[in-house]
């Protein structure tokens, strides 16, 4: 909880949004993420897009894991996912703001 | 570098044309194709989805160290989405250079990065049933860079 209120208050004390986008807290009321499924994953949900409610302290792995209670079809997928935020890979211990977009990703396998 | 994600057949002369350069000694083309069988198994076509946005900021963060490490010139490189059928191509890569060694060097270290960390997934669709693809170049958690971890 601490460190939630000192992200906030820093982050009102200098508004600027490109500050915003990179602490990846996003004040604006907004205490939802987008989440993102594809391939395997989107038809084992029949899923391809939810917005779910943020919690303060919110990381990647903790929306992960409310997200699998509430899908248990998620669970076989979870051993072998990558996470995305805002488009960039991340660890499952970053931190994640409201407004911001979750990409769960399965092993790729474009190509040939 | 031209990178592009794209539902639309892939054209080779474009790729090559955008990476021509008066200093380049070689240009280097690589199709990845789609192809008739896998594992013993009759495919009869590919579906391929990818997170599009994303794919093509990884494709030109890929395509800028490959330029880099290999000294390419110019690079272009396009993955295609949707049904392809056996002999479509799926991705094209173009590599201008200025001799020839680097240039097959930095095709071939492009097509492997690409195929570890790239968000684009292939279904295979057989006669009698399909089955999303987990490449085994791919990066899951378990061989994950430390910084994923």
């Amino acid at each position: 909880m601490a460190n939630h209120i000192r992200s906030l208050r820093s982050a009102e004390s200098d508004f600027h949004p490109k500050r915003f986008r990179r602490a990846r807290i996003v004040y604006n009321g907004d205490m939802t993420v987008t989440i993102l499924f594809f391939a395997s994953v989107a038809e084992a949900l029949g899923l391809r897009k939810l917005v779910v409610p943020v919690q303060p302290n919110d990381t990647v792995g903790t929306v992960r894991d409310r997200l699998t209670a509430d899908y248990p079809a998620l669970a076989r997928f979870v051993p072998n996912l990558l996470y995305a935020l805002d488009e960039e890979y991340v660890r499952p211990s970053s931190p994640i703001g409201g407004g911001a977009t979750l990409a769960l990703i399965p092993p790729v396998s474009g190509g040939c | 570098m031209l990178i592009r994600v794209t539902a639309d057949e892939l054209d080779a002369a474009e790729a090559v044309a955008s990476v021509a350069n008066p200093g380049a000694g070689a240009i280097n083309v690589f199709h990845g194709v789609v192809r008739n069988t896998n594992k013993g198994r009759g495919v009869s076509h590919l579906v391929y989805e990818a997170y599009g946005a994303m794919a093509e900021k990884e494709m030109r963060t890929i395509a800028e160290e490959a330029r880099d490490r290999f000294a390419l010139i110019d690079c272009a490189v396009f993955h295609r989405t949707g049904r392809l059928e056996i002999g479509e191509t799926s991705l094209l890569i173009a590599v201008s250079c200025a001799h020839r060694v680097a240039s097959f060097e930095g095709c071939h270290w492009l097509v492997d990065q690409i195929k570890k960390r790239v968000p684009v997934w292939k279904k295979e669709v057989w006669d009698d049933g399909e089955e999303w693809i987990e490449g085994p170049e791919a990066l899951g958690m378990q061989q994950a860079p430390a910084s994923l971890r």
